[in-house]
This record gives structure tokens, sequence and C-alpha cells, in this order.
């Protein structure tokens, strides 16, 4: 259970891009994040993980409250919530397998990572990693070497390797055409009921929400405008979240 | 209003354009500028000579013969009878003169026959003594002969004969490297290697420096008050602990540092232990955090025989060098090699124990500040500060007080140790006082921007300065110039790197640090493969720019082929310095060209 309460953010000579955001996700939930760019999402997921220090609030997760932990247990957080980015966030010059194996780097020891040394665990798992999302063979090339959608591949990856309970997608088909698109989001719905991971997935595109989300949130302005079913996302709520002027796409 | 608007702006131009001249005008006073001096007929031939000289460099040379052809001469002519030069019609070279006596500084005219075709030499004047004076250079003819008219020397009177004399020499044999040419190669060779010398290491410090000095990965690291006094105080009592330690350890290895068996023994048991000790500290699991107990002992362990493997370690590799640079003979070079990195080792690991220890202690402490911090209440955390910030403060300026001391030796305790010490006691006072109690610091951006500061002064200061205080140290000579160099070098190529780290994308070492990685882990795996190709590139650039430093460097004494360029140029030897310069210029393009090679391989 992920507990977000009275989370805001506010930047630095910037307007509010987070205003007193609370709500639940059960574990083992697909939320769908929506809202126009700069609504916050970003910031919402980025909260989450701390990557962004909320300005207020707390983001509580089994009994354990994120936002006041120390960086030692802010680590041990972290390690267990995968993050899935839209410019997928690869190291380009390094391998695929590194990349993959760089999700373990939260459970491995500094010393032993300082010299490129991971368990033959960790390694066995990273390719099997790799097989699942049908990119094995190309585990020693380079990451830029890769198309979009074998990046994002992975990119979910290297969060599968975190073994994780939550995984942030920041607009993880952003970047894609729609056929990617929809390959990338399948493989999060699988990881999504097959290892019950609770995701959170922030979406421009409505059909996505209602195809793969269990539940969607909206945020305008910071502020949280809808949470309910995506199916109840109808013109109204739409025009609410989007703005008057705001057409359908898709 | 459209009029006025224009008048002013060109009465604006025409201000700017008078200032111009006035500034252009004064630049010509101030830098002497004299085109008279160009045209001087006595300069262009002095130029013209240098030119020509620099023309021939001094590379090769022959083995001569030298062929003298003289008559008496006196000078001026004897009371009494006149004397006759030697008839002298026959097949062999011959000089002969309108007179063979004249007066000072009046004209005669000397004859050269049966010379071989075309020779070149000089014409000179013999005193009795010995001592030459050039009258004129002669060129024979296709015939070998020659006519010049001379003017007689103003000289004393003496009574007996001297001669006028013209010399040929002719070359014996093919062209050999000259002493010069040879010198000259000893010292290019030098040069390089003083480069590369100070390239490596310069790179070496650079790389490490340039993470604290790149913004991005600096600016998000803040801690609150508490835990940086306390962490200002454990690094201070840290490098205290730490040098004391290893000033008694070096004392009490002192009677076996000749025992080059002990130490080898020492090393291998010393590292065994160690790394049994690694081993079993690090352990597989990372789940579970390892006990108290156990982290206190495997520290204590690890740095009880790190220190005592770094001891021996280094000691035997003096002794190994010492031992074998004798019987390798011409190779005994690599046996001061191995010694030499004994004696780096034995001067490091002092400074290493003592920052080993300060990093130690400091963390420590500053993880309990950061405790104290997090969990006690803000008016108790606010005291705490007040008394930690003073202590703090006080021993950082009574420091600076020492610095102070030990340059100006004032030796006024009052003013180098209690006022100094009573100021950052206030200062301290002060910041705990205006900060509120648990609110973060900017301590990343502070040590940014003090290491920053130190890159910028020293990279300001020319390496050719740096040099005559390294020539100071260590005695003219390459390892000064190299010395300077290296110096220099980390100070440029921090920079040159830290503003790389800070032009690489973020998205990568956010996504690493989301992982839960450390910061060691993401620096490893987010921020070098990203920076490892502008790296190399700037380091190859610093080799190329190194190598042209290291040619100027002898010039105030350290090493290389500047030192014989300065020389020949000071004794208007052109012809051997211009040998140096060519050396220069083929060296410097054809390190330009391998240096671009491999750049355009790495990136």
């Amino acid at each position: 259970m992920l507990e977000i309460k009275n989370l805001s953010k506010k930047y630095e000579g910037g307007p509010l891009a987070l205003d007193d955001v609370s709500f639940n996700i059960p574990q083992g939930e697909f939320l769908a994040v929506i809202g126009l760019s700069g609504s916050g999402k970003s910031t919402l997921l980025r909260c989450i993980n701390r990557l962004i220090e909320p300005t207020a609030g707390d983001i509580v997760w089994n009994d354990i409250n994120v936002t006041a932990a120390s960086d030692d247990e802010l680590r041990t957080v972290r390690r267990k919530i995968g993050m899935v980015f839209q410019h997928f966030n690869l190291v380009s010059r390094s391998s695929v397998l590194t990349n993959v194996l760089s999700g373990r780097l939260g459970y491995t020891n500094p010393a032993m990572s300082f010299f490129n040394k991971f368990s033959q665990e960790d390694v066995d798992n990273a390719y099997k990693e790799l097989e699942r999302v049908g990119i094995a063979e190309k585990a020693h090339q380079r990451a830029d070497e890769l198309s979009g959608g074998q990046q994002q591949r992975v990119g979910i990856a290297r969060a599968m390797m975190q073994n994780p309970a939550i995984i942030l997608a920041d607009e993880p088909v952003a970047s894609l055409d729609p056929v990617l698109a929809h390959s990338i989001m399948q493989h999060l719905e699988k990881i999504n009921k097959e290892h019950n991971v609770t995701v959170l997935c922030s979406l421009h595109f409505l059909d996505l929400v209602h195809q793969y989300a269990d539940r969607a949130i909206a945020l305008n302005d910071g502020k949280l405008m809808f949470d309910g079913p995506p199916n109840e996302i109808d013109d109204a709520k739409f025009k609410e979240i989007y703005g008057k002027d705001a057409e359908r796409v898709g | 209003m459209n009029n006025k608007k224009s008048f002013k702006k060109s009465l604006g131009l025409g201000l700017s354009i008078a200032i111009g001249i006035f500034i252009f005008a004064y630049a010509f006073q101030v830098t002497d500028v004299d085109f008279g001096t160009t045209r001087d007929e006595v300069r262009q031939t002095s130029l013209t000579r240098v030119l020509r000289a620099l023309a021939h460099p001094d590379l090769v040379e022959y083995e001569t013969s030298e062929l003298n052809v003289e008559i008496p001469f006196y000078l001026p002519c004897p009371e009494g009878e006149t004397p006759s030069l030697p008839d002298n019609a026959s097949n062999e070279p011959y000089i002969t003169a309108t007179a063979a006596c004249a007066g000072p500084g009046e004209m005669l005219t000397v004859e050269g026959f049966n010379f071989p075709a075309y020779v070149q030499g000089p014409l000179n004047f013999i005193t009795s003594s010995g001592v030459k004076k050039q009258l004129e250079k002669f060129q024979a003819d296709a015939d070998g002969y020659f006519i010049y008219e001379i003017e007689v020397p103003k000289r004393q009177p003496v009574a007996e004969a001297q001669a006028i004399r013209a010399t040929v020499r002719t070359n014996i044999g093919g062209p050999m490297w000259s002493k010069n040419a040879i010198a000259t190669w000893d010292k290019i060779i030098e040069t390089i290697f003083i480069a590369l010398l100070a390239t490596t290491i310069g790179t070496l410090i650079a790389i490490p420096t340039s993470f604290i000095a790149a913004r991005n990965l600096m600016v998000d690291n803040t801690s609150p008050l508490t835990s940086v006094a306390f962490s200002v105080i454990g690094w201070l009592i840290g490098i205290w602990i730490g040098s004391q330690t290893t000033q008694w350890l070096l004392t009490l290895f002192e009677p076996i540092a000749d025992n080059l068996a002990l130490n080898l023994a020492g090393t291998f048991v010393s590292f065994a232990i160690l790394y049994a000790v690694l081993r079993w500290s690090i352990g597989t699991d990372e789940d579970e955090k390892a006990s108290l107990a156990k982290r206190v002992t495997s520290t204590i362990g690890l740095a009880v025989f790190g220190i005592a493997f770094a001891i021996f370690f280094s000691i035997s590799f003096r002794a190994i060098g010492t031992l074998i640079t004798e019987p390798l003979g011409s190779f005994g070079f690599f046996g001061n090699f191995i010694f030499q990195l004994g004696e780096i080792m034995v001067m490091l690991t002092p400074a290493l124990i003592a920052i080993f220890f300060g990093a130690f202690v400091g963390s420590s402490l500053s993880k309990i500040g950061q405790r104290i911090s997090d969990y006690m209440p803000a008016a108790q955390v606010k005291l705490i500060n007040i008394l930690l910030a003073s202590i703090a403060g006080a021993a950082l300026f009574a420091l600076f007080g020492a610095g102070v001391e030990w340059f100006y030796q004032i030796a006024n305790p009052v003013k180098t140790l209690y006022i100094p010490a009573g100021v950052g006691a206030a200062l301290g006072l002060i910041l705990a006082i205006t900060t509120t109690a648990k609110s973060p610091l900017p301590t990343g951006l502070i040590i940014y921007t003090i290491t920053r500061t130190i890159l910028n002064g020293t990279r300001s200061v020319e390496p050719l300065v740096m040099a005559i205080i390294a020539v100071i140290w260590v005695g003219i000579g390459p390892f000064a110039g190299s010395l300077a160099l290296a110096l220099h070098t980390v100070a440029a190529l921090a920079k040159l790197y830290s503003e790389q780290v800070e032009s690489i994308s973020a998205g990568p070492i956010e996504a690493v640090q989301a992982t839960g990685a450390n910061q060691l882990q993401t620096i490893v795996y987010a921020v070098v493969p990203q920076i490892i190709p502008p790296y190399i590139s700037f380091t190859m650039y610093r080799w190329d720019i190194n190598v042209r430093m290291s040619t100027i460097i002898g010039f105030v004494g350290g090493g290389g082929i500047g030192f014989l360029l300065s020389q020949n140029i000071n004794l208007l030897d052109y012809r051997a310095a211009s040998a140096q310069m060519l050396a220069i210029a083929v060296v410097v393009a054809s390190m330009d060209y391998i240096s671009s090679v491999i750049r355009e391989k790495f990136v």
C-alpha cells in the first residue's frame, strides 16, 4: 500500500507543481496518471522515490515514511521502486548488460560494484530479464546502438532487476510509435499481473489508459482533478482535466 | 524627435572613434612602436646575419684539414733596411703583398695564387704572440687567385716579424652529427619524457579532483549544521591521529628498513590478512546490514593491516630497487624506478593514512551529527549547534592562523592563535544562531566553490613561474620541470574535465540513482561512461601543450631542450640555437599529428 498524503512541491521561483495531492494505491494496482504537459505528473512520480524532494506532505509505503527517510533508508526504499523513463535514460556508451545490471546497484556492495563485479546470480538474472523482453541477443551491444523500442525494453529489464514492488513509469511510450507503445504497455501489464507489481504510469493517450489501467488519476496545475476508473472519464471530465478547448484524439 | 535621436547616435559614434584612436595612440607610445628602427641599416645587417645563421642549423660537421699560407710582415716598417718578401713563384699556393711592412692604418693589397678553385677562408693578421685578427674573408676564383685590399691593423709597434696568413680548410670524409646535434637529440628526448611524466601525474590527480569541481555532482550534497560541525572536528582529530600513528609506526619500522626478507614477508602476510578481513567484512549479501560490532572490528582490522601493508610494501620497493640497480648494469635505471616508486609510497603513506583517518573519523562523527539533527528536538539541536559550530570555527581559524604564522613568522600567539580562534568561534556562533537548527547547508556547493577557487588560482600561475619554485625545491633539472608542469596540468585539466562532467546528460544519473545506488556507484555507472571520450581527448590535448611547454621550461632551469636553447641564444651561437628550434618544431608538429590521430580514434 502506497499512501500519498497532502503532497506539495514548489520549485524555487516557480508556481506550485503539486498542490496538496492525496491518494492511495493498493499493492498490485495499475494506476494511470494523466494530465497536460507541465501539470505535475513527472514531479509526482519523482517525489515518490524522492528524486525530487517534496516541499510538504508525506509518502508512506508499507508503514515506512519515505519523505522522512535518511539517506541509507532512502536507498533501501529506492531499490524496491523501479523506474522507467520517457527518454529511457540508459547509459548510452555502456553495454546493454551493464545497463540492466545497474538495476542491481542498490543491492550490491559499493566496493564490489566499483570494479564492475556483480554476483553470478545477478548476471544470470540479467540475461533472464533481457530474454523476457525479447532482446537477449543484444546483451553485449552498446545501448545507443539499439532502437527506441529496444532501449525502452532495456529500461524495463533494468527496473525488473530491482525485484521491485512498485514501478514508476514516466511517460514510457511518449517517444515511441503506436505499435511499439502497445508492446511496451503489454510488458508493463504483464509485470503488473504476473508479479503483482504496483505500476504508476503517466500517459498521454486516453485509449492506452482505457486499455491498460485499473484506475486513473488526473492532474491539472498540480491539483488532483480526478480519481477513479478510466471509463468514468467522460467528455465533461475530459474538459475539466485538459481545459475547455481540448479535443479528444485517440 | 527622430533627428535628435540620430544626432545623439552619431555623436556617440564619433566619440567612440575618438576614444578608440586615443587608446591605440597611447598603445603605440607604451609599446615603443618605432618603425624607423626596422629600416636602420646596421640593424638590418645584424638581422640578416642572424637569419642566415638560423637557416644553417648546426647539425652536421666534417673532419677538416687546414692549409696555412703566410708571409712575414712587419708593423711598422723597421728602421734601416726594408724587409723583402720571400720569392714565391712555385706551383704551391702562396700569397704576396704590395709591401712586407706598413704602418698602422695603411692600405695594402694582398694577392693569393694557386689556391684550389673557388675556395673560401679567412685572411688573418697573426701577431707575434699568435693572436689572430681577421682582415678579410677571401674567395678564390676559378684559377685559384684572389686579390683584396686590406687595412693594416692599428696595433702597438713590435720589432719582430708578424704574419699575414690565409687559411684554407677542406673537409675530409663524410658528414657526421655535430656535437650540438647530439646534445639536441639528448635534450629533446628529455623534453618528451618531461611532458609524458607531467601529463600522467597531472591526469591521475585531475580525474578525482574534477568530480569535486563539478557543480552538478556537488549541488545536491547538503547536510545540517550539526553534521557539518561534527565532521570538521572529526576531520581535524582524524588527521592528527593519523599523522601521529604513522610517524610512530615509521619509527617502529625503522630498524628493519634494510632487511628485505623481513619486509617482503611482512608485505605478503599483511596483504593476506588484509584480503581476508576485506572478504569477511564485505560479504555477499547486502540485504542485511552488518552488525555494528562486525563493522567496527572490520574497519579497525582494515586500518591496521592496511597501514602495515602500505609501510612494508613501500619499504620493500625501496630495498628491491637498491638491490637490483647494480646487477642490472645498463638497465640500472629500472632499479632506480622501483626505488623511486617506493620513495613515492613512503612519502604518500603518512599523508594518505592521515587523510584516511580524517575521512573515517569525520564521516562517523558526521553521521552522529545527522542522527542528532534527525531525532532530537530543535531546541536541543540548536544548543549543540552553537557549541559545536563555535569549536569547529575556532579550530579552522586557528589552523589558518598557524598558516599565517608559518609564512610571516609573527611569533605572537595573540595575533596568530587567540584572535583567529576567537573570530572563528564568533563566526561559528553567528552561523549557528542565524540558521534554522535542522535546515540543510549547501556543503557540496561550498566544497565546489573552494575547489574551483584553488584550481583557478593555480591555473593563473604560469608553469614558468612554478618551475622557478620547483627549481629551488629540487634543484635545476628535468625533475623540477616535470613537477611544475604536472601541477599546472592538474589545475588546467581538472577544470576542463569538470566542465565535461557538468555537461553530461542528467537522465542516466537520475536512472541510476533511482535504483538505490549511492554516490560512488552513480559516478562509476552513470558519470564515468559518459566522460571517457572527452577525458581522453583533453588528456591528449594537454600532452600536446605539455610538450610545447617543456621546450621552454628549461629557460628557467627546468631541464629539457629549453636549457640548451637559452644557453646558445645567450652565447649568440645562432646556428646551434637553430638546430634546437628545428628539433622543437619537428617534435611539436609530430605530437600534434599523433594526438589528433589518437583523439579521432576515441571520440
